[in-house]
């Protein structure tokens, strides 16, 4: 049973309270692409522009030091939230940019082996060997996938994935051969953004690291609507945005194991990431701030850190839970619809709330305009994770992803508007 | 209602019974253009008349919504067995009644008149335009390869 109190979470979101296309009421499902903001994230925002705002980490003045308090407080919450020590928390553009960090430690390690630099010991194990693989998923967003390919690209190295089980699910019974001697990383998401599967993490993790290679997690679709500890999880890396977890746009995070982030080449260099700067050459500090070249964003990482009191004062598993029973009707009514097909697992277990689907005799683009019409915001296209399309034979997919803030009239509207959608292009029973 | 604005019957029609959709086994001119936000995709060929090559044939086959395959169908009515000048001046009248700068003329677009509605929809004024924007490159590249 649901056991949050939506409608008045609701009036935490004013924006869910708007009309759209000629007064119809919004039904926001559009949370997998980027989640509302609540006030408290607002106005945590402008307080900080409003009373504390400096740049942080510069000058000795007390508004300098209370951004800096601010910033730094902000890491820690985060940290704390996904079980990390604040100082393996690097804060970024966004999730996109936390995994180019990782791939490009590898890349400037490997060109700096190859220009004859001497690397410690610990950079030594991201310099990357022709005939090295690096291993994805068929099921990454591109985001998890691009950087790799331009990696191997770049430095000689193999990719090879993990496909997919013709339910959804990762093939693990690919894990005995993809994963080998020559693999150095294994990158995959903890929740497809586009079939909703939720991945046996563990198992991934023992497979890689009974070889020797690295596990970088893409948590974007899981941090957001779950309980998430990167000590349980058992991973070396894990990225994931702030925007799809209540936080403002423009900051994401990496999580690294402090050994590794500290032997990693930075990616971004200048300012403020510095140990010691002449003509010649320079050294870096330790991580985060290695990684947080120029000025960061401080006011993002406070709205974030808002964002965070928010859902822990909610709590995680309320949430999770909710999203499982909303999801457990979608998939009912989806399912009860003739001419309907769902993408992705047809059970909850081990699966979120991103439903993608297709209507037969109706394009994608197609059924999201009438839902439109209907004041349904749902995602249509490719959802960034082409490949997935692929693999299942379709172009597209209509996607509807539920929030905390989404109850049980929102599965039904979407329903309807579905129905709606087959009578105006006269297809379905 | 909007909606209905932009999806008129001519334009499900068209989508439900594309006219001329087929590739050719040779072609002057060959494009592949894609909407990489949807993955609407079309393969278009230009073809010179062996007779008039001033005379420009059109093959096409594509995949995406019914916006995009119904351009392709009304397109193929429009420009098959037209000239360059005819198709660019066409081209250039569809991009601009998408973007509200002229007023929809029959005698130019024929049915396309019909996708004025998408004009109130912007994410999807690309989906009508893939095939026209495809037929100008495929026959810019058609008529470059005679004036070797």
């Amino acid at each position: 049973m649901t056991q949050l109190d939506v409608a008045r979470l609701k009036l935490d979101f004013p924006i869910l309270g708007r009309t759209v296309r000629d007064g119809r009421k919004l039904v926001y499902l559009d949370s997998g692409a980027t989640s509302q903001k609540p006030l408290a994230v607002l106005d945590a925002e402008r307080d900080f522009y409003l009373e504390h705002n400096a740049a942080v980490h510069r000058g000795a003045h007390q508004l300098a030091e209370e951004a800096t308090d601010a910033y730094e407080a902000a890491r820690l919450n985060i940290a704390t939230f996904v079980g990390a020590r604040p100082d393996d928390i690097i804060f970024t553009k966004n999730a996109t940019e936390a995994i180019n960090i990782v791939s490009y430690a590898y890349a400037n390690a490997t060109m700096k082996s190859r220009a004859g630099i001497a690397l410690d010991d610990d950079t030594q194990q991201f310099v990357l060997n022709t005939g090295d693989e690096i291993v994805v998923t068929e099921m990454e967003h591109h985001a998890n996938l691009v950087p790799w390919q331009e990696l191997c690209d770049k430095v000689g190295a193999t990719l090879r994935w993990i496909g997919l089980t013709d339910e959804g699910r990762l093939n693990y019974d690919d894990l005995a051969t993809v994963i080998n001697s020559r693999t150095k990383l294994v990158a995959l998401t903890h929740q497809s953004n586009l079939l909703g599967t939720v991945n046996d993490v563990s198992t991934v993790v023992a497979a890689a690291h009974a070889v020797g290679a690295l596990v970088l997690l893409d948590s974007c679709q899981s941090v957001p609507h779950m309980p998430v500890s990167v000590a349980q999880l058992g991973v070396d890396f894990m990225a994931w945005s702030g925007h799809k977890m209540l936080g403002p746009m423009g900051i994401g995070c990496l999580w690294g194991k402090t050994a590794l982030l500290n032997a990693m080449p930075p990616f971004i260099t200048g300012g403020s990431m510095i140990e010691t700067v002449h003509m010649e050459r320079s050294t870096f500090s330790q991580a985060p701030r290695r990684f947080e070249a120029g000025v960061p964003m401080a006011a993002q990482a406070v709205g974030l850190s808002a964002a965070i009191d928010y859902l822990n004062n909610v709590g995680m598993q309320n949430i999770a839970d909710h999203e499982h029973h909303l999801t457990e009707l979608a998939l009912a009514e989806l399912s009860g619809i003739s001419g309907v097909r769902i993408i992705g697992p047809l059970d909850t277990h081990l699966r979120g709330s991103a439903l993608s689907f297709v209507v037969d005799g109706i394009h994608p683009h197609d059924v999201g305009q009438i839902l439109d019409e209907h004041g349904i915001a749902v995602r249509v296209g490719h959802h960034c994770a082409w490949p997935v399309c692929r693999r299942y034979l379709v172009p597209a997919t209509t996607r509807a992803t539920f929030y905390l803030y989404n109850d049980e009239s929102d599965v039904i509207a979407l329903r309807d508007a579905i129905l709606a959608a087959q009578k105006f292009f006269g297809v379905g029973s | 209602m909007k909606l209905e604005n932009m999806y008129q019957e001519i334009i499900l029609d068209h989508y439900r019974k594309p006219h001329g959709k087929g590739l050719h086994e040779t072609f002057d001119a060959q494009v592949h253009h894609v909407n990489p936000t949807c993955g609407d995709e079309i393969t278009l060929q230009v073809t010179q008349d062996s007779q008039d090559p001033t005379v420009l044939h059109v093959s096409y086959d594509n995949q995406g919504c019914s916006i995009s395959q119904a351009s392709a169908s009304i397109l193929f009515d429009q420009l098959e067995g037209k000239s360059f000048e005819v198709g660019l001046s066409a081209v250039n009248h569809m991009i601009a009644m998408l973007q509200r700068t002229e007023d929809p003329d029959e005698d130019i677009l024929g049915d396309g008149i019909s996708l004025v509605g998408v004009s109130a929809y912007p994410a999807r004024v690309k989906c009508a335009l893939l095939s026209w924007m495809a037929w100008k490159d495929a026959a810019i590249q058609a008529i470059g390869e005679e004036r070797k």
